[in-house]
């Protein structure tokens, strides 16, 4: 009896040490499924997994509301978090991210902006003006002045539907240059002034679209002539055959990025894990898969991004030179007042 | 209970009790499942909805419902949307409905099929279809244009167009169903009665048929109106984001804001609204007789 009852403790003792360790070998990190993830996971999850000796589970999400539900209740189960940049800043004010620590995290060669408090840039995207070459040829539309002008450019537009990147492009077209996008938005009568400007543009837009998925089908039905959206899909829908081309000029530069849930199992290891993945030439293997440009500069040094294909990248020094930065600190603040405006000029 | 009730009260009440209990034991489970997804959920949303985003008590998600004026166009919206679709549901599914019910029973069983079909495929799937049929470069329009019907590209949807179009076809067979089935219920020799006495085919409809399907009619109108107050998959695709009823302005404040407050805060008006709605229904067409409660 006596016998028993330590074999038994003994065996539990072992399975419970053997739980531990290989809870704290794992790590859970979730982001937004599709190609996406897949490029993630290929290029970024599996690899440093490997190179930290780690094994790592993979979970889906549809955004951060779904962290706030589990942070609030207390049932963190998830460590990093792929986000929006903007998400992302909206969810470390608010409480519910780990603050990094860019000791361990080497962001020395990042590009200017692509990093914060909360966040680490993963991977650079930029919201473009597209056209259809069905419509007007290689020769499209250059700025988003050309975008407004239904005479020089006449057809059906596309635009956003909710307000993230879509005063910036209305401010341009009215005549602001790109470096003082911002500061016009955030003086007063700023946002009115956009949304006014998206008034006039209001009976040329056959569709609000409110995805990704959504703007490359479009396009590859050819239901609109002009469109605004993001290059990586645009480039998904012409390998599928849709008559679409893009500018950098006057683009939006935006940037997914990583963050560590606020009570993550594993934080020290998460940590490690960014630094890890934040190398750059793991940013570099990232490319391959989607034309989502490294927020490393250094990605760009080691020569496993062939020098065309470097070119078509949103951060391509080329192209970014050419396009205005995202401004997280004016989305804290007035967000939510101009999303307010926004969804009201589009109800009227 | 009193004393001259017989001896075999006390037995009689006893069984009663029993009955009672076993019923309650049946009903159970359904009641603890309505509890779980229902009751729980609405009375933690309807909660939440008065909660600010430091959590002290506060009507400020409803004074944003207020001063927004967006808020009351969408609601406004809403109801037009819902209102218009039940309208032409009527148009389309009534005389459909009298159709049906002159055939022979089992022609009837073999059409009602087809008025049932659409149920088995997904909402989601049709509403991509009609996409597919509707949009610029669309089946519809490329056939129109190449027969000449007419020369540029009709707007036929991502508007409210195409939304209408999209959830009458949803809708259809939940006003069909009840007409049909109020219809076949209607004594023919009431209409033989009424050509007797010497009315013709027009106004025997109008005076015995038409009243005695009424009941049937309006049911139909009821279920699609308040099903239709809470559309969103439709609105989203079909509408081109210029359609914006109250679900997807839910959606939208919840991806956007993480506020669940305004989000919690729109659907508790629109459930306060539909049930004001049902409410006035049930006052004015006697719901309960409709619908198969204990009306008199």
């Amino acid at each position: 009896m006596m016998l028993r009852r330590t074999l038994l403790g003994s065996a539990l003792a072992t399975a419970v040490a053997a739980t531990a360790g290989s809870a704290e070998a794992q790590l859970t990190v979730v982001s937004f499924g599709g190609s996406y993830q897949e490029a993630q996971s290929k290029a970024l999850f599996q690899p440093a997994a490997k190179a930290l000796g780690i094994t790592i589970k993979e979970e889906t999400y549809t955004g951060i509301a779904d962290l706030r539900l589990k942070v609030k209740a207390g049932a963190v189960t998830w460590d990093i978090v792929a986000s929006g940049s903007g998400s992302a800043a909206r969810a470390g004010a608010e409480g519910i991210l780990e603050k990094l620590d860019y000791k361990t995290i080497d962001v020395s060669s990042f590009l200017p902006g692509l990093y914060q408090d909360y966040c680490v840039g993963g991977d650079v995207f930029s919201t473009v003006l597209a056209w259809n070459t069905k419509t007007y040829g290689d020769k499209g539309p250059q700025s988003w002045a050309d975008f407004w002008d239904v005479k020089k450019f006449p057809g059906k537009r596309s635009y956003r539907k909710s307000v993230a990147g879509a005063l910036e492009p209305a401010l341009m077209a009215d005549g602001v240059p790109p470096n003082k996008v911002y500061e016009v938005l955030s003086a007063p009568g700023g946002i009115e002034r956009a949304i006014k400007k998206i008034k006039e543009l209001k009976p040329h837009v056959a569709v609000w679209w409110a995805s990704g998925a959504q703007h490359a089908q479009l396009m590859k039905d050819g239901e609109v002539d002009l469109v605004t959206g993001w290059n990586g899909r645009f480039d998904v829908a012409k390998k599928d055959g849709a008559k679409v081309a893009y500018t950098f000029n006057q683009a939006l530069l935006d940037y997914d990025c990583y963050a560590i849930a606020k009570g993550a199992p594993h934080r020290d290891l998460a940590m490690k894990f960014l630094a890890e993945i934040s190398k750059p030439q793991y940013q570099a293997e990232f490319t391959k898969y989607i034309t989502y440009g490294p927020t490393n500069k250094k990605a760009y040094d080691l020569g496993t991004i062939e020098a065309a294909y470097a070119k078509q990248l949103p951060s391509h020094p080329d192209n970014a030179a050419k396009q205005l930065t995202v401004n997280l600190d004016w989305y804290i603040k007035f967000e939510e007042k101009a999303s307010a405006a926004y969804q009201n000029m589009l109800t009227e | 209970m009193s004393a001259d009730a017989g001896p075999n009260a006390a037995g009689l009440a006893r069984d009663a009790r029993v009955e009672r209990v076993v019923l309650l034991g049946l009903s159970l489970p359904a009641l603890a499942l309505v509890t779980v997804t229902m009751i729980l959920p609405v009375g933690w949303l309807f909660w939440l909805s008065f909660l600010a985003d430091d959590g002290s008590l506060s009507l400020v998600h409803y004074q944003r419902l207020v001063e927004q004026p967006s808020y009351a166009r969408i609601f406004r919206t809403t109801f037009e949307v819902s209102a218009l679709a039940t309208l032409i549901c009527i148009v389309l599914g009534y005389p459909l409905a009298y159709v049906l019910s002159q055939l022979p029973p089992r022609v009837a069983g073999v059409a009602m099929i087809g008025v049932l079909m659409p149920f088995w495929t997904s909402i989601l799937v049709r509403t991509y279809a009609w996409l597919v049929l509707l949009q610029r470069r669309g089946l519809i329009n490329t056939w129109g244009m190449e027969l000449g019907l007419w020369d540029e590209p009709l707007a036929l949807v991502h508007d409210l167009n195409g939304t209408l179009i999209g959830m009458v076809h949803i809708m259809l067979p939940f006003l069909v169903l009840p007409v049909y089935g109020s219809m076949r219920a209607i004594d023919r020799d009431y209409l033989k009665a009424a050509a007797n006495l010497g009315a013709g085919p027009a106004r025997a409809f109008r005076l015995v048929f038409f009243p005695l399907s009424l009941p049937g009619l309006m049911a139909g109108a009821i279920i699609v109106f308040i099903l239709c107050l809470g559309f969103y998959v439709t609105p989203a695709v079909l509408g081109g984001g210029k359609v914006i009823m109250v679900a997807n302005r839910i959606a939208n404040d919840i991806e956007i804001f993480f506020n669940w407050g305004a989000a919690s805060a729109l659907g508790v008006v629109l459930l306060v609204l539909t049930m004001l709605v049902l409410w006035a229904a049930s006052r004015l067409l006697r719901l309960d007789r409709i619908l198969g409660g204990h009306g008199t």
